[in-house]
């Protein structure tokens, strides 16, 4: 069961602005998720190895090849805002 | 280090690097990105290191190979099974909002590394190690240039350069056991020799693909819980490590005297004012919310692949130390600056191996052969066309009296500009040594014939005129009479 404080908190790391009633309401689905979920603890794993994922695939890598992307522009375009070479991006603000 | 106090408690200082380092691959270390460094702005980005939706990161194979070489080097254990995880944080320079980084699993763990500090006047090495908690895998965020301001306080707006994101980094965390700025700076060099001698990073603080930030508390002598830690940043040189340090130390000892209290924090090292300013506490800790990274496999290093890393790597600096002191029987001091740079060493060792004497080559080296480097900054070692077995030729001309030091300095500009054979130059100029003793003691009846004067002082008592009878025979002799023979039969004749 997830409370009020706890969905407030993932909303600031997410950077979500909630209203109140949203809370509530999140808070409610979020539990309704959480719960059905819960049901997979009902298998016995204690003969089961932790694992981290679900294929069975390690040492995934490529060669140190360099292929510059042709397109730079378009992601440059990507953004909402730009300055010549760069993205520009609204003033910072430091957590604090 | 122990400094005294006003109030004669004694403290000390903890002290722990966390050192990023760049890998020197072609590529990024998920994509196929350059990461040449100072590139005109977003011009090395992709849609993997953009992050875009969708995208598949894979993993460089160098940088494994690298991580896993560094690792061995730092002797750490490299994990059987490592993995990658995400490590949430939001800040412009970071596209995808987080990082690909390693954290429950690194690739090394558990090493160590020698540092030597030396005693320049007494010539005597203090040796310590350093313990290495980790070394992981993760890539470099973007860069940020702050608009309206030269500063982020006062910026009105930031402009972004991703051709940085996602270049390969090892990040390197040490014990906490140095004591000293001294302690920490020579880590600092030692990690970065090593890492150059394995040729995985070039270790360059001005291009930022070395960069350290320092973990330091004081205590007092004899206590052994840690003291309250801050966090220094900023430092771009190894000096500047050592000042950063240094005023730390005092900082947190006068603060803890007067009875303040030490606050958690980061600090940055201004070199202008030459002391660490707060940049503002961090209390509540970040929450980073690592988990594993679903893009990316886990990485089993087999031990047939670990074992022929192993084979791959070179002798390392602290190896090469100790043997050019218990082998070739050179000072502390001398087998510290030869092992600096791998190119150099290995130049020497080339020399010895062509049958030079250790002491006489590494005076080359160190001495003339190395100024000549310092002040001609387009031939390196490594391009010097005087070769490591004319060098011992060289040496041995001397050694076996053929030339004088003074003539073998004498043609060494030409040496070191045109490389040869030395034995034939000197042939060719005539230069090569007399002791002939006839020929010599002919010479000296002439220089005292020429000089009736100065003979009258010296019969009188003013011995300290043999030098100037020494620099006569020679200055006849174009430079070329044995100086000891010729100093023996003046002596004599002198004395007669």
């Amino acid at each position: 069961m997830l409370d009020r404080d706890q969905v407030r908190k993932v909303a600031y790391l997410a950077r979500l602005e909630l209203t109140p009633e949203e809370e509530e309401t999140f808070t409610t689905q979020l539990s309704n998720i959480l719960d059905y979920f819960q049901q997979l603890s009902e298998l016995d794993t204690s003969t089961v190895q932790p694992t981290t994922r679900a294929i069975d695939v390690s040492n995934v890598t490529r060669a140190d090849t360099l292929q510059p992307y042709p397109n730079r522009d378009a992601i440059l375009e990507c953004a909402p805002d730009r300055e010549g070479d760069f993205f520009k991006v609204p003033k910072i603000i430091n957590p604090e | 280090m122990v400094t005294a106090a006003p109030a004669k408690t004694e403290y000390e200082a903890v002290i722990g690097l966390e050192t990023h380092v760049q890998l020197k691959t072609n590529t990024k270390i998920f994509c196929n990105c350059a990461t040449t460094f100072g590139g005109t702005p977003n011009t090395q980005v992709c849609p993997v290191c953009m992050g875009m939706p969708g995208v598949l990161p894979v993993l460089n194979q160098k940088v494994l190979e690298y991580a896993v070489k560094a690792g061995l080097a730092l002797n750490c254990e490299i994990a059987p099974y490592s993995k990658f995880d995400r490590k949430q944080y939001f800040y412009p320079d970071l596209p995808k909002d987080y990082q690909i980084s390693q954290y429950d699993l690194p690739i090394a763990q558990h090493g160590w590394l020698e540092i030597e500090l030396v005693n320049k006047e007494t010539g005597e090495a203090r040796r310590k190690r350093i313990g290495i908690t980790r070394l992981h895998m993760e890539e470099d965020a973007g860069k940020l240039v702050h608009g309206g301001s030269d500063r982020l306080a006062g910026s009105t707006y930031s402009l972004v350069d991703f051709n940085r994101t996602g270049v390969p980094l090892a990040e390197i965390v040490s014990e906490p056991d140095m004591r000293s700025g001294q302690e920490a700076a020579e880590y600092a060099q030692e990690l970065r020799r090593i890492l150059r001698y394995l040729g995985v990073s070039d270790g360059n603080m001005q291009e930022g693909s070395l960069r350290c930030d320092v973990n330091i508390s004081v205590r007092p002598v004899g206590q052994k819980e840690f003291g309250t830690k801050v966090e220094i940043k900023n430092m771009n040189s190894f000096n500047a490590i050592q000042r950063a340090i240094e005023y730390e130390i005092e900082r947190q000892i006068e603060a803890i005297a007067a009875g303040e209290r030490i606050i958690q924090e980061t600090r940055l090292w201004e070199e202008n004012s030459q002391r660490t300013v707060s940049m503002r506490s961090k209390e509540g800790s970040s929450d980073y919310r690592y988990f594993p990274e679903p893009d990316l496999g886990p990485i089993e290093v087999s031990p047939e692949q670990l074992a022929a890393w192993k084979a791959e790597l070179p002798e390392l600096p602290y190896q090469k130390r100790q043997r050019y002191e218990s082998e070739l029987g050179l000072s502390a001091y001398d087998a510290r600056v030869l092992t600096d740079d791998r190119a150099m060493a290995e130049y020497f060792e080339a020399t010895v191996a062509a049958g030079a004497p250790a002491k006489p080559a590494a005076n080359w080296l160190m001495g003339d052969i190395s100024a000549y480097l310092n002040s001609n900054s387009n031939v390196s070692i490594t391009s010097l066309p005087l070769k490591p077995s004319e060098l011992a030729e060289l040496t041995n001309l001397i050694e076996s009296g053929t030339i004088s030091n003074k003539i073998a300095k004498d043609i060494l500009p030409e040496l070191l500009e045109k490389g040869g054979s030395p034995k034939a130059l000197i042939e060719a100029k005539g230069l090569i040594q007399i002791s002939d003793t006839s020929v010599i003691e002919t010479a000296i009846a002439e220089v005292l014939a020429a000089h009736p004067k100065e003979l009258e002082q010296y019969r009188n008592g003013k011995t300290k005129m043999l030098g100037f009878f020494v620099g006569q025979v020679m200055k006849k002799t174009g430079g070329r009479a044995d100086p000891k023979l010729t100093n023996q039969l003046l002596a004599q004749k002198l004395n007669e």
